[in-house]
């Protein structure tokens, strides 16, 4: 128990001492990065239950990102003023709809971000079951196909749909007030408390799950991966464990793309894009697979990376070329003490027969 | 006491007539074997009654209930647990968290709960993990318990999946050649766990080749040749029917 | 709508129906030697176009195809030997993985070698408005090349599996690995070579259709998930079927700008390999006993 929580309180350190970095270094912007990294962090560690530990691949997180994002977006910016009745009017005195001024000095009554968030996060849940359910009856390449179609579905209908803001997205969200002078935004001045909000719900996220797997719902869902029809005699459903791991992934997606596109204040169509979901996959898979630790770490850093523009032109081609190294020669991830001893194994030939 | 009862079962892939009207009773508490040839169609008999295959014809009534038609975990829930011909350890797992697995029927803590880490999952987990290290002890595994599965010699392999089988504690235990594999010493060791398997209460249903092994633990023993029952009864009785020399004992199988 | 459109819709249809036609029979070439999908085929159809449209600048047009379909073709070879050939018994995911991470680096290398600009080669008879009359409709020349030239192409192909003594061997070995290797028949050269036969048909069929729909770096990874479709439709491995499902697909495809706007097309397609793939996996032209035996 003590050991589940130890690395938890050494990784809170770990954000608490790059913010400290940056703050004496006077560097705070790289800030901005590093948060929208932890939102993509979020939902890198709930695509690891899934693709890592229930074993079952998805090439279409983005496309469950990107219906949390357009979902709040399209609510907090569509104005409803021109159809203000007296029902609207309740419904802002209910807390539901809320009234804002424009860039321009204009009125608007849109949808208040408390309710769009759950109302984004809520929807994103139903279609990751509405979906999942037929798709993860499936397996291996059929799997990965369909989820890659489902992606790229979502990423036709935002770039296609006109009031979606077709190809430029929707723009001037408006910020998140999650409590009174904490809200989610990317303004300058709340940069600092923006940055330990968005790694504060990583570490909540990471204990959730961490709780999760090391209890018998999480081995249930490792025994999934690799023997099914042993989990199956052993009076596990497994077609139900899949879909529930499926619809938490799904849930940490599409909280993280509702944040994420407050904090951006917009979202646009390339967040939907099935380079996007083979990213985090990607980091997944670097991370190690079944390995919520190395998921972290790597989507931090490369995330951070990425968004800092070191790759330049090639930020994808560096994906697609680590993917592709650790696959050939670490299929285990990288963080591992056994690392060397896979690579001999690599070249041995001691190919894993099973999964 | 009938425990399980297999009626007019048959079962056809393609050209093949897998199975055809075999029919037989397991008693409560009874060591019952099933053996026969190559191909005679006892794991697929073991995969209908477990619920991986659905047979073209027959039932399969256990603990009272019909079970034809059910999801393999819905049969597990009502007490049957098994084992396969080819390991089907979980991979990337310990020894005792696989075991642990084999608790899953005995705790209820979910989704939720168990991300919450409440109190009552946190007893429930104790309780798991208790369970697990006196299966562990009961098999003689307790020095391997951390040790990843898949890496155990073949013949612990087998232990282990035997052990996960029982921390289901099922009413009745299907074992598909459990000593499959193993050499003479660890066969006999399998034979004196599956004996002791019985008083905890378990009905035993197995396919086995190993003669010897069959001989001494069970009780009752059906044969099997071309997917039709040729014979049932007392072991020794068996090793005197003349039909059962002929097509099995006769191939030089034994 | 009038009969004349309608046929017009029809003819389109059929020029994408054989493209993704000639897509899946390259998944069901690699399918067929490995058991895997390549997640990367759709990369094949783009280089082939691609490399045609470079070297037309200082060859003539067919000798620039056919140099693009050779270029493909060793590409292809690099490939399996640089990412597959020497790997044992990898697992599915592992290979999904591994393929998909292939189609990036290849998109990517094509986006530095390229650019982004969208390219085509000249109509390979008259120019884009040059028609032939049949009946009362009119039909691009080209069409008829891209239908004529992918036909010889996958008749050529099922004769080399028929015929000879290595597609034989290929078949021995698709059919059982173990026991073709007994007979002296190397497994790992033949799925170097389904590697490059998939890699040159998708290439040819890239080189001819460019004119039409143009080509560009990332014009892959469509064509993979429609081929892909098609080749679930007709039932993976089997190559007849997949013709007839590449017309299916690609006129229904023509036909969905009816119903929906063109922005929409790709939608439609997915859909119905989703559609497919939860209620018949096996392709409409496939056993359901014999997909479940191939155990994905």
């Amino acid at each position: 128990m003590r050991g589940r929580y130890l690395p938890v309180a050494a990784f809170a350190g770990l954000i608490v001492a790059i913010q400290m970095a940056t703050h004496f270094t006077g560097s705070g912007y790289h800030l901005t990065q590093l948060t929208m990294s932890a939102y993509y962090s979020l939902l890198a560690i709930g695509l690891c239950l899934l693709v890592g530990y229930a074993g079952q691949i998805s090439l279409g997180h983005a496309g469950f990102f990107a219906i949390g994002g357009y979902i709040t977006a399209l609510l907090t910016t569509h104005d409803l003023s021109s159809r203000a009745g007296g029902a609207s009017r309740w419904l802002a005195k209910a807390g539901i709809l809320s009234f804002r001024i424009d860039l321009y000095g204009g009125e608007l009554l849109t949808v208040h971000p408390w309710v769009a968030c759950l109302v984004a996060v809520l929807a994103t849940v139903g279609i990751a079951y509405a979906v999942g359910g037929p798709v993860l009856k499936l397996k291996g390449h059929y799997l990965a196909m369909a989820t890659l179609g489902f992606g790229v579905i979502i990423y036709r209908i935002v770039l296609g749909t006109e009031f979606l803001g077709a190809a430029d997205g929707i723009s001037e969200v408006p910020p998140f007030a999650i409590l009174p002078g904490l809200e989610v935004s990317g303004k300058a001045a709340l940069r600092v408390p923006n940055y330990y909000l968005a790694w504060g719900l990583v570490i909540a996220g990471m204990v959730l799950l961490l709780n999760l797997i090391h209890s018998r719902e999480g081995r249930a869902l490792s025994s999934i991966h690799g023997a099914e029809d042993a989990a199956e005699a052993m009076g596990i459903p497994t077609a139900r464990y899949k879909l529930s791991a499926f619809a938490l992934s799904a849930a940490f997606a599409g909280l993280a793309g509702v944040l994420l596109t407050h904090y951006n204040g917009g979202i646009g169509p390339s967040e939907a894009s099935v380079m996007k979901s083979v990213r985090y996959v990607a980091i997944v898979a670097i991370g190690g697979m079944a390995n919520l630790w190395g998921t972290l770490l790597m989507s931090l850093l490369l995330n951070y990376l990425s968004l800092r523009g070191y790759f330049g032109t090639y930020d994808d081609a560096v994906f697609g070329a680590i993917l592709i190294l650790i696959m050939l020669f670490a299929p285990g991830g990288l963080l591992r003490r056994d690392l060397l001893e896979e690579v001999r194994d690599v070249f041995r030939g001691n190919g894993e027969k099973a999964s | 006491m009938k425990l399980l009862s297999v009626r007019g079962v048959s079962k056809r892939f393609g050209g093949l007539q897998a199975l055809e009207d075999v029919s037989f009773d397991v008693p409560q508490g009874a060591i019952k074997a099933l053996i026969g040839p190559n191909g005679a169609g006892k794991t697929t008999l073991f995969n209908l009654i477990s619920g991986f295959l659905r047979p073209d014809q027959g039932s399969v009534v256990f603990g009272g209930t019909e079970v034809l038609g059910l999801a393999p975990h819905q049969i597990a829930a009502r007490g049957m647990a098994r084992t396969f011909q080819q390991i089907r350890l979980f991979p990337r797992m310990t020894v005792l968290e696989n075991i642990l697995v084999g608790r899953h029927l005995h705790s209820r803590g979910g989704f939720l709960a168990c991300m919450l880490n409440l109190p009552f999952t946190r007893k429930e987990e104790r309780g798991i993990r208790e369970t697990g290290s006196e299966i562990l002890d009961f098999l003689g595994l307790s020095g391997q318990a951390d040790a990843e599965a898949v890496h155990l010699p073949y013949g612990q392999q087998r232990m282990v999946e035997l052990g996960r089988a029982l921390a289901c504690e099922p009413r009745i235990l299907l074992l598909d050649e459990p000593a499959a594999g193993l050499n003479i010493r660890e066969t006999a060791e399998m034979g004196r766990l599956i004996s002791r398997i019985r008083g905890r209460n378990v009905t035993v249903l197995l396919v086995e080749h190993d003669m010897s092994l069959v001989m001494d633990i069970s009780d009752d023993i059906v044969v099997l040749s071309y997917g039709q029952k040729i014979a049932e009864d007392k072991a020794h009785a068996i090793q005197k029917d003349p039909e059962v020399i002929r097509v099995y004992l006769g191939e030089g199988d034994a | 709508m009038n009969p004349d459109l309608f046929f017009q819709y029809v003819v389109a249809g059929i020029t994408y129906g054989t493209i993704y036609a000639v897509v899946a029979i390259g998944f069901n070439i690699i399918y067929n030697a490995t058991g895997i999908i390549n997640f990367a085929q759709g990369e094949f159809v783009m280089l082939g176009g691609m490399t045609a449209v470079t070297l037309s600048r200082f060859l003539p047009l067919p000798v620039a195809i056919l140099g693009a379909v050779a270029v493909t073709t060793v590409i292809g070879a690099v490939i399996d030997i640089l990412f597959i050939r020497w790997l044992r018994g990898p697992s599915v995911l592992r290979m999904i993985i591994i393929t998909i991470g292939v189609s990036i680096l290849v998109r990517e290398a094509a986006l530095h070698v390229w650019g982004e600009s969208v390219r085509a080669l000249p109509y390979f008879t008259g120019t884009s408005v040059t028609s032939i009359k049949m009946g009362n409709v009119y039909i691009s020349p080209q069409v008829l090349w891209v239908v004529g030239v992918s036909a010889v192409a996958v008749v050529a192909l099922s004769a080399f599996f028929n015929y000879t003594m290595l597609g034989r061997q290929m078949r021995a070995c698709a059919a059982n690995r173990d026991a073709a290797r007994l007979c002296g028949i190397s497994a790992k050269n033949m799925v170097t070579l389904s590697f490059m036969l998939s890699a040159g048909i998708g290439a040819i069929g890239g080189a001819v259709v460019c004119p039409i729909t143009y080509v560009q770096y990332d014009s892959g990874t469509p064509l993979a998930i429609k081929g892909f479709t098609v080749a679930i439709l007709g039932g993976i491995g089997n190559s007849a079927a997949a013709v007839g499902a590449g017309m299916i697909l690609g006129i229904l495809e023509s036909f969905s700008i009816w119903v929906l706007p063109a922005a929409y097309k790709e939608v439609i397609s997915i859909s119905l390999l989703l559609l497919i793939l939860f209620i018949r996996p096996s392709g409409i032209f496939g056993s359901a006993e014999e997909a479940r035996l191939k155990e994905f």
